[in-house]
């Protein structure tokens, strides 16, 4: 009931995070901001509409959100919010959890394929290859757990006797991993530095270029999926900083959500103080992250 | 160079004394003066009876003035003497019918149809739409695409397409097309009376509507005779130099928000607002829209404008110099401005790259400095320091250009008040057979208006030149071997005008 009762909060939670990033850069610029709730708005709105298809597409273009939605929401199963048990949990979910992302990436990038437009083209390509790098930066990060705690489950990593915590044993370590994942936060979720969420500049994006031809409800699925997604990864790093000994169910809640909204302060703040970053120069960024995680390994190695 | 009259910036030259020399002279004098640090400021057809002449001003440190006849064709001055004349002689061609042989890549400007009646020389047919209609420059390859871009943009700009080859994320060859705001501007000033030409030039480009209109003032007072009082140029040079500030504030807020760098494009977007209420302080228009008329301005500006003014650039100087480090000093935005979009100097020169973006590849070209007219000859010149050529350069350029119009504005502000009378657009006989060539610093660089008057004093050709004409081409040739995801910077670096190219 209460892994029911956490999953369920973090489904209707978790829109209502980027609205604090964009209350942040807000403040930074010296403005009044949106509504934190602008996203529920936004949502709604979109809901309400109707989806525009272009003839020249197909069935994978209709897909396309669907895919990515569900599997964001599939993904969220597997995690212990809070340290509550998930609602999912077998031997080998983590890798099964980032496979199930990379589905929906993949009918993401169908999609825009499947538009034949050279703007979504070029966005997917961009995707793509980005793509393919963090992941090797986060089966790292998962490597550096394994050896921390010898678990393959996500729900073990936070959760029983001995979580992976930075307030933990190997907490010092934890510093490079925690660097390391809000890095390729930033970088999964089309973020500054790696993608800008606000641009109008089709040349430039990444991930707002390849769903341009998506709109009304689609285009909600697809925002509900970017939202979870960008949900599950500030969790992970809320999750390693939660403190220890908030043992009871409401404190530790409450607890992990403040360090969620920290987390996303962090991102509005990042993306007020730094400008974007040369795309050619967006496959070193990523790869730091795994250089940072890789040392991390290393450094377990000498500790066995 | 006996061939060449010396004329002044907004002098009245009688028509017969500009040397009419034959087309072999004629190109021969081009060629040389253009291999000699020179650069065409007009270069245009004009009907005489039923000859065509060709006239050109020409500038090194002096303006010159040349004309010569031709017939249908004539040899290409693009092949023979360089890319300067690249986009006059195409629009000669598309204007007037006359084909320059042996032009390296002729091509319609505008899309539309000459005045002359000749045949298009473009073979076009202009009943159908435009897009499809280019022989665009292709790359060929497994691993060439092709992206085009507009002419509907996401944001609120004007229209322009914009073709690329890339080999991936390369940009090989850039093709930018416009005309698809072309209104006539030229051809509808000869057939409305004298008084709508000032509000006419207001709107060739509407974030220069100063610029132009300064032109087109002096060029009417140049013809009519007319004096116009000290106070009254110090308001149109303060006018001119608000409107610089503007704009350059403007770009430099949506350079950084190009780079996803919030702040500044938020203080900047609000400060360019302030400078903006100041023009409407001064007439009663954020755009400086009806201050400037043949004579004079139509409101006087007294002394509590002043203050307010003065007070304005007080409060505002601070914040405008803090705004600027915040941009100029985070290293992440330096990252992304540096090296990016490079036209070095050597490819201005040739190109004939006019104001800031010509500024920051290095060529010290300023209207006011140069041929100074309203008060510039009494002010400072101001010397850019940054000149690779790059994003980098042309930001610092307008950054450094934006204190030095602070300064101008406060040193004219400090000189006694001199009184003057507004001005009320009046019809003004204009003196027959005359030619007169006007250039203004703009903020984008260098406006110039040209008229020519018939032996009854009417307007026989009125010809306008948006420094946008020579720099959009410096803006594709920036983005050769640049990343197209750099296009947005690279074009926002450069600002430059699609109704003021398209007329």
């Amino acid at each position: 009931m209460e892994s029911v009762l956490s999953f369920g909060l973090a489904l209707v939670l978790a829109p209502l995070f980027p609205g604090i990033i964009l209350k942040v850069k807000a403040l930074f610029a010296g403005k009044q901001g949106p509504p934190l709730l602008i996203k529920y708005w936004t949502l709604a709105k979109l809901l309400r509409k109707g989806s525009v298809y272009s003839t020249s597409t197909s069935f994978v273009f209709r897909l396309g959100p669907l895919v990515a939605c569900a599997t964001a929401i599939a993904a969220l199963l597997f995690f212990p919010f809070a340290g509550k048990a998930p609602l999912v949990s077998f031997h080998g979910d983590v890798i099964v959890l980032f496979y199930l992302l990379g589905l929906g990436r993949f009918f993401t990038i169908a999609a825009a394929l499947d538009t034949g437009s050279p703007f979504e083209g070029m966005g997917a390509a961009r995707e793509a290859f980005f793509g393919t790098l963090a992941e090797a930066a986060i089966f790292a990060v998962l490597i550096l757990f394994f050896r921390l705690n010898g678990s393959l489950i996500l729900a073990g990593y936070f959760t029983g006797n001995q979580p992976i915590a930075i307030a933990g044993p190997q907490g010092a370590l934890l510093i490079l991993a925690v660097v390391a994942l809000f890095m390729l936060l930033l970088a999964e979720n089309s973020r500054v530095p790696v993608d800008d969420p606000a641009t109008h500049l089709e040349l430039t994006m990444i991930h707002e270029v390849m769903i341009l031809d998506h709109s009304g409800p689609d285009l909600a699925l697809i925002e509900l999926g970017a939202f979870y997604k960008l949900f599950l990864y500030a969790a992970l790093i809320a999750s390693l900083l939660k403190p220890a000994g908030l043992a009871g169910p409401f404190a530790g809640t409450l607890a992990f959500y403040a360090l969620m909204a920290v987390v996303y302060v962090a991102i509005g703040i990042t993306e007020s103080l730094t400008a974007r970053l040369k795309m050619n120069m967006v496959p070193k960024y990523i790869l730091t992250s795994f250089a940072l995680v890789f040392f991390a390994i290393i450094l377990t190695v000498e500790i066995a | 160079m006996a061939s060449l009259l010396r004329i002044g910036n907004g002098e009245v030259v009688p028509r017969q004394h500009i040397p009419r020399i034959d087309f072999p002279r004629f190109l021969r004098v081009l060629t040389d003066f253009v291999r000699c640090n020179g650069y065409i400021v007009q270069f245009f057809a004009y009907p005489e009876g039923e000859r065509m002449r060709l006239l050109a001003v020409l500038r090194n440190s002096e303006l010159h003035v040349v004309e010569t006849e031709v017939e249908r064709d004539y040899p290409s001055l693009t092949l023979l003497a360089g890319a300067k004349f690249n986009l006059f002689e195409r629009e000669i061609a598309e204007q007037y019918g006359l084909r320059p042989n042996g032009h390296p890549w002729l091509k319609m400007v505008r899309y539309h149809a000459n005045a002359s009646g000749r045949p298009d020389v473009f073979g076009n047919d202009y009943r159908t739409d435009i897009p499809g209609n280019y022989p665009y420059y292709r790359v060929e390859g497994e691993a060439i695409h092709e992206v085009g871009v507009g002419p509907v943009h996401a944001g609120i700009i004007e229209p322009g397409h914009f073709r690329f080859q890339c080999a991936g994320e390369e940009v090989l060859h850039l093709e930018i097309q416009l005309g698809y705001q072309h209104r006539g501007v030229e051809r509808l000033l000869t057939t409305v009376p004298q008084r709508r030409w000032p509000i006419l030039c207001e709107a060739i480009a509407g974030d220069t509507a100063i610029g132009h209109n300064l032109c087109c003032c002096q060029a009417i007072e140049a013809l009519a005779g007319l004096d116009v009082e000290p106070g009254a140029r110090t308001v149109r040079t303060i006018a001119l130099e608000l409107e610089r500030l503007a704009n350059h504030i403007g770009d430099l807020g949506a350079l950084s928000g190009d780079v996803a760098f919030n702040p500044p494009a938020a203080y900047f977007g609000r400060i360019r607002g302030e400078f903006l209420n100041l023009l409407l302080e001064l007439c009663g228009n954020r755009f400086g829209k009806s201050l400037v008329r043949p004579g004079g301005v139509t409101q006087a500006m007294g002394g509590e404008q002043r203050r307010i003014i003065c007070a304005k650039i007080k409060e505002l100087r601070e914040e405008i110099v803090q705004v600027c480090d915040l941009l100029f000093s985070a290293h992440t935005v330096l990252a992304r401005f540096e090296y990016t979009g490079t036209v070095n100097r050597a490819l201005a020169d040739q190109l004939g790259l006019v104001g800031p973006c010509g500024r920051a590849s290095g060529l010290e070209y300023d209207v006011r400095e140069f041929f100074p007219t309203e008060r510039y000859a009494d002010l400072p010149a101001i010397t850019n320091r940054a000149t690779n050529g790059d994003v980098y350069s042309r930001a610092m350029v307008r950054r450094e250009e934006i204190v030095h119009a602070l300064d101008l504005i406060e040193q004219l502000l400090a000189a006694p008040e001199e009184a003057h009378q507004p001005v009320r657009s009046a019809e003004r006989r204009l003196a027959p057979a005359s030619f007169v060539v006007t250039l203004n610093e703009g903020w984008r660089g260098e406006v110039s208006h040209c008229l020519l008057t018939d032996d009854d004093g009417a307007l026989l050709r009125y010809k306008i030149k948006d420094p946008s004409f020579h720099n959009w081409t410096g803006l594709a040739m920036a983005l050769r071997n640049q990343a197209i995801s750099d296009f947005p910077l690279c074009n926002k670096s450069f600002n430059l005008s699609y109704c003021g190219f398209d007329l």
